[in-house]
């Protein structure tokens, strides 16, 4: 089982993927993108709760109108060189505003993790063996940033006003 | 020089700390060999032929007399003693060993330096001009713009892991110093209709397997939108740039794939759709960041004449290793790492600390690198001139070969590089003796020869008067030749392939036909490049590849 982050802790997943629970008796449901695309309408009015699972491909700008449906964006990452995923969830939060939450999923690791966290990911799963005792001081391996995003950079120094 | 605030620092030091962690999980075994890779590259850690290499980025080429001493201090304690300048101005030591890197970065950063980006998938050190600030064509320094960069790409949460490296490259001057148009950005500072200073911006550009040329994307780009120009060309690069081969995926790839009129769209409606979020570039930062850069307290003083009278030895020296100085009764020294017996580019710790102590004495305490592995002291007085050629030449970095064929850049190729497929100190220290005569080479006066170990093209042999190509031939060294390339400017191209490949004893008497065809063939005063350019490959290629009895 991989093993969640959210806000900074480790948690019980509440959700599952579809094809782990095809008939949603979790009421909380992640489907593919390529599902979700084709089989929209007929979820819309499902009495639980949805989520997106996209690849790195995936437009993100295609969930826009249904951001009042889902409350979860999973991005997949299949490794440490994929970065698509970053610009991804920063557009999600930054550009569409959308407030539910973004999970990074598959080959996630601890030092990716800061910063996704920046670019608006609040939810992790390591994978399974990940070694747990070292996640959660990721995030703030750097106190400072250079860059706005979803935590203020520069801003620092225009505060300090120096 | 930029100085770090505590911000700056504190980045630095979280980054040791950072770096000492994941070192500390590998050798204990919970950070897998893989996952550390991309890790350790982003702190220029890369593992080589013989040991790790280590690379330390020299933002800029600019460096504090006391940050030369601490690499001088790394070089003897931590190395073998000496480093090794590379193209991207930055420093390599060959010897390091694994576990005392998080060491060698904490000392680093005591002294504001770091390894941050200098290699992995990622933005990587900013270049300029080395002659910036004090080049008397200069429109504006680009260094403060070298900094406001350095400072938004380190640790950019979005674009730290992107498809391939990202080289950008700033330059103030028409001569354009930085080659800012073999980069995969190269940002030209111009002035617009109004005046008021901005950014020409090219993309596209570099070397490597597909060498190219960078297309402008915009003409004149404002200051306050830097960032969030730089933004959006890197959005575009992140999500469409490939990532299912290598050699495929740097962003001249995806710029040529999509035509340069259709990437330039992209890019501006990107650029438009993220005002609201991108950064702006304030006039405050701007001011605080150039106020880092304001010139050195110059005497007035008057340009003299310090070569009537004075020997041949100071004269040639003089007259190639120093350059004009925007303020009169300076110049700017090169200190050149291309003495005959000398790898090109590398420098011993002592010699280090030698050139730190002139620099104190002679040039405000600021030294840089160049491009093309040599080191600049830029504001050496006109009546200083003869004490610093005396203590240069004194250990060995007043070879008066600045500008010269012997001038070569190389990469270290197969003697210390994994990724090599010809040894490159071997043919440097071969074409050294066979050019060993001076008045020859200030005959045959400027050429830039450029030689790199493999395609990956770190020598950037495409853009040398002369290139020099290693490549592997069924396990055997061979060297391909090219003419007419040049990095800077308007005169920027890449070079012509002659033919097949030369073997390596070879090399040095092909280079000697092809001096010979110039020799013969120039007019007045025109460069080797001229000469090829005008006369074109024919008469360069039958020379070189006539039987021997026919060659002379
Ligand atoms: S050009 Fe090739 S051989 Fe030379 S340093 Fe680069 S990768 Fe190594």
């Amino acid at each position: 089982m991989p093993q969640l982050i959210r806000q900074r802790k480790f948690v019980a997943d509440d959700w599952r993927n579809i094809d782990d629970d095809p008939t949603g008796r979790e009421r909380a449901l992640i489907i593919p993108f390529a599902r979700w695309q084709a089989e929209r309408d007929q979820w819309w009015l499902w009495d639980g709760k949805l989520g997106v699972r996209i690849g790195p491909t995936d437009a993100v700008e295609a969930l826009e109108r249904d951001f009042l449906r889902i409350s979860l964006v999973a991005i997949e990452f299949s490794g440490i060189g994929e970065g698509r995923g970053y610009t991804q969830a920063q557009l999600l939060r930054r550009r569409y505003q959308f407030t539910g939450e973004i999970r990074a999923v598959g080959k996630v690791q601890r030092d990716q993790l800061f910063y996704m966290a920046r670019c608006g990911f609040d939810a992790f799963e390591l994978p399974d063996g990940a070694d747990t005792a070292v996640a959660l001081t990721a995030f703030d391996d750097f106190s400072v940033k250079y860059q706005d995003s979803i935590d203020p950079g520069l801003n620092l120094r225009r505060r300090a006003g120096t | 020089m930029y100085v770090y605030d505590e911000i700056d620092q504190r980045v630095v030091d979280e980054r040791v700390a950072q770096f000492r962690d994941q070192t500390r999980r590998f050798l204990a075994g919970t950070l897998h060999e893989d996952d550390f890779r991309a890790l350790r590259l982003r702190n220029g850690l890369y593992i080589q032929r013989h040991a790790p290499m280590l690379r330390v980025s020299v933002p800029y080429g600019l460096m504090a007399s006391k940050q030369v001493r601490m690499l001088a201090r790394i070089a003897r304690e931590y190395d073998k003693g000496f480093g090794h300048f590379s193209t991207r101005q930055n420093i390599q030591y060959n010897w390091p060993k694994l576990e005392t890197v998080p060491d060698i970065l904490e000392l680093l950063a005591s002294v504001q330096m770091h390894a941050i980006q200098t290699s992995g998938n990622c933005i990587r050190n900013v270049t300029a001009d080395h002659f910036a600030g004090v080049a008397p064509d200069e429109l504006d320094d680009p260094r403060p713009w070298c900094e406001i960069i350095r400072q938004w790409a380190t640790l950019h949460p979005e674009f730290s892991f992107l498809p391939r490296k990202f080289k950008i490259a700033v330059t103030g001057s028409p001569q354009d110093r930085a080659a800012s148009k073999v980069h995969d950005v190269g940002l030209n500072l111009v002035r617009n209709g109004a005046g008021e200073i901005g950014f020409e911006v090219l993309v596209g550009g570099g070397l490597g397997r597909m060498p190219i040329i960078g297309h402008v994307i915009r003409e004149y780009l404002a200051p306050r939108d830097l960032l969030a120009y730089l933004d959006a060309i890197l959005r575009v690069y992140n999500m469409g740039g490939r990532r299912d081969n290598i050699h495929k995926a740097r962003i001249k790839v995806l710029v040529k794939a999509v035509g340069p009129a259709k990437f330039r769209e992209m890019v501006d409606a990107e650029f438009e759709k993220s005002r609201d979020i991108a950064p702006v570039l304030t006039d405050a930062e701007i001011a605080r960041v150039k106020s880092h850069f304001v010139p050195p307290k110059y005497e007035l003083l008057q340009d003299e004449d310090v070569v009537t009278g004075a020997g041949n030895e100071f004269r040639n020296w003089y007259q190639r290793n120093t350059r004009k100085h925007k303020i009169g009764g300076y110049r700017a020294v090169v200190v050149s790492l291309k003495s005959p017996q000398r790898p090109p580019g590398d420098i011993t710790d002592v010699e280090m600390e030698k050139v730190a102590d002139l620099a104190d004495q002679y040039s405000f305490g600021l030294v840089r690198s160049t491009h093309d592995q040599n080191l600049i002291l830029a504001d050496v007085r006109q009546q200083d001139l003869k004490a610093v050629w005396q203590a240069l030449q004194a250990i060995d970095l007043a070879c008066p070969n600045i500008g010269t064929l012997t001038d070569m850049i190389a990469c270290p190729g197969l003697d210390l590089c994994s990724l090599a497929n010809a040894g490159t100190l071997d043919v440097a220290r071969q074409i050294n003796e066979r050019f060993d005569n001076l008045d020859y080479l200030y005959d045959i006066g400027d050429l830039e020869l450029k030689m790199s170990g493999c395609m990956n093209a770190c020598g950037h042999h495409h853009v040398g008067h002369i290139g020099i190509l290693g490549v592997d031939k069924s396990g055997e060294e061979w060297y391909q030749i090219t003419l007419g390339g040049s990095a800077g400017g308007q005169d920027a191209a890449l070079g012509t392939v002659i033919g097949p490949s030369v073997a390596k004893n070879d090399v040095p008497e092909t280079l000697d036909r092809l001096i010979c065809v110039y020799l013969e063939q120039r007019v007045e005063s025109e460069r080797f490049v001229d000469t090829f350019r005008r006369i074109g490959v024919a008469p360069f290629k039958a020379r070189v590849y006539a039987p021997a009895d026919q060659a002379a």
